[in-house]
């Protein structure tokens, strides 16, 4: 206690209006991240995840409510907050060198500390050896490492991740689940993660909150005590499992909801 | 023939390629069987010459057209005033598509106008610019103009509307302000769709050249068809529709070849 967090969400409503009709997205969420705290936000599709990420990445204006970074209240999108999408964002133009190097480019940094940097990212996502290969010839999981070391080349203060490996399949996704907590180990970011995927949410992070279908709330916290550094072979740990059971009730019981919002 | 027929049918896999060999040939075929009509219509006197004369005789008549009526130089002239007007448009167009396609405030102010000078046929405002303009180059070219800018525009427009969002946002979680955003993201994202377009318009200045030329002109390549018109010289009519494709086909490649040299990282 007495530590100030690193990002607020106090009281954030969202309401969309479509064809003349309101939809209440998100309603009444506020929660607190800790610094260096891997926090993810598990809830059905639908619920408002990426609505509540891109409120706090300055993408969406928040309806009510507010946003603080460090103390700072959110008013639009800036490098302090670094952004994955679950599509494919890369700049097909630029190789992958200089698609991590945008950022740092744009900031105006000296050239030699740019490429220092860029090496050293493209490391820590195992992606040797193909500095000079356009996002068309990488496959999905590579252009994601891309898209995840171009946002922390840039060291934003925090990252927020919206289903980065919701399109990838199965065993990539593994992969690349190892991938960012070897990443996050080694850097301590605070990192903001958004999934429908419950093995993945406990698998990845310090606390999960668990949203409830259409209008998005929290509906439980989640503490993962799970011991790091973590490995793949956790995932078949009686600790995990049991996390596992309390998550999937808790976000099944909301999947049946959102299933009953679409018939209605 | 069982085994013929299994066998044609292997190569009509929708969408699924074929071999090279066999596209070559097909190709060929589908040239030679124009041609083998058109020779066995002509040379078996099935049709006077005076409606569809032979290839050879078109050949012939091209020959002369361009040795003893100076071809060359309409030719020449219907590319100078096609390249001129498609320049100017291009020009202008492609800002103000990008622009367009950009802002809301810009489309709003636009789009409107544009939108509705496009469905006017740039063919009917011929008589009106001979009667502000004349019939020489500066006529042709507006007519050009006209016929290329309006659906440039657009078409540009279409273009940038087409860069994905999360594109954009991304760039400005990393930290690009408005200008950079367009600069750096809007312009290199749509640079191959604009050259497609581009790729499309010159191929439709083309059409309007001669609709202008055959109207009031005294060069060019329409000037020549409507001449030889006029003197009952279907093979040069024939010789000149057959160049405009030509060249229609060589600014083609010129276009595709350009854009794979210049847009490699482009998915295909
Ligand atoms: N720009 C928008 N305009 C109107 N409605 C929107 C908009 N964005 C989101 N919504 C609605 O808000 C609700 C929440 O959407 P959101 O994309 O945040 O959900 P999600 O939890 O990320 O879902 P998914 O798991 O499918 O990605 C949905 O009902 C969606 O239709
Ligand atoms: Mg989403």
């Amino acid at each position: 206690m007495g530590e100030m967090p690193k990002l607020q969400i106090e009281k954030v409503f969202k309401v969309f209006s479509q064809r003349g009709r309101e939809i209440l997205a998100i309603e009444n969420i506020s929660l607190q991240i800790k610094n260096k705290e891997f926090t993810t936000i598990l809830g059905p599709s639908g619920c408002g995840k990426s609505t509540l990420l891109r409120i706090v990445a300055g993408l969406t204006k928040p309806t009510q409510g507010v946003v603080r970074l460090d103390g700072k209240v959110v008013s639009g999108p800036g490098q302090d907050r670094g952004m994955v999408f679950q599509s494919y964002t890369l700049f097909p133009w630029l190789t992958v060198k200089e698609n991590i190097q945008f950022g740092l480019e744009l900031s105006g940094m000296e050239k030699s500390k740019q490429e220092e940097i860029v090496q050293e990212f493209i490391e820590k996502v195992g992606l040797k050896g193909f500095e000079g290969a356009y996002p068309k010839e990488l496959s999905g999981g590579m252009k994601q490492r891309v898209a995840i070391a171009r946002a922390l080349a840039n060291n934003p203060d925090i990252l927020l991740l919206d289903e980065p490996f919701g399109a990838l399949d199965a065993q990539t996704r593994s992969l690349m689940q190892e991938l960012l907590t070897q990443v996050w180990e080694d850097l301590h970011k605070t990192i903001l993660f958004v999934t429908h995927d419950v093995e993945e949410a406990i698998f990845l992070s310090d606390r999960v909150f668990v949203m409830t279908a259409r209008p998005g709330k929290i509906k439980a916290e989640i503490e993962i005590p799970l011991e790091r550094p973590r490995n793949y072979e956790m995932k078949s740990s009686e600790a995990f499992i049991n996390l596992k059971k309390q998550a999937l009730a808790l976000i099944r019981e909301e999947a049946i909801k959102a299933t009953q919002n679409k018939v209605n | 023939m069982g085994s013929f027929l299994r066998r044609l049918k292997d190569h009509f896999n929708p969408r699924e390629p074929i071999s090279p060999g066999l596209y070559l040939s097909l190709s060929f075929a589908g040239l030679a069987l124009v041609m083998m009509v058109w020779s066995l219509l002509t040379y078996g006197g099935f049709i006077s010459p005076l409606f569809l004369p032979s290839p050879g005789n078109v050949l012939n008549a091209g020959w002369e057209q361009f040795l003893k009526f100076g071809f060359t130089n309409d030719i020449l002239m219907s590319t100078y005033r096609v390249m001129a007007g498609f320049l100017i448009a291009a020009i202008l167009g492609v800002p103000l598509g990008l622009l367009m396609g950009t802002f809301k405030a810009v489309e709003a102010f636009v789009e409107p106008l544009i939108g509705f000078i496009r469905y006017m046929p740039a063919s009917a405002f011929i008589p009106l610019f001979i009667l502000w303009l004349g019939i020489g180059d500066v006529e042709k070219i507006a007519i050009i103009f006209v016929g290329s800018f309006f659906q440039l525009v657009l078409m540009v427009a279409v273009v940038a509307t087409g860069v994905p969002k999360e594109m954009i946002e991304t760039a400005y979680t990393l930290g690009a302000k408005r200008i950079q955003v367009i600069r750096k993201v809007l312009l290199p994202a749509s640079l191959p769709g604009i050259l497609d377009t581009l790729r499309i318009i010159v191929g439709w200045a083309w059409t309007y050249i001669i609709v202008a030329e055959l109207v009031a002109a005294e060069s060019g390549i329409g000037y020549m068809i409507i001449n030889a018109q006029r003197m009952l010289q279907t093979g040069s009519i024939i010789f000149g529709i057959l160049v405009i494709g030509v060249l229609g086909i060589i600014t083609d490649y010129a276009f595709k070849w350009l854009h794979r040299w210049l847009f490699p990282w482009v998915e295909t």
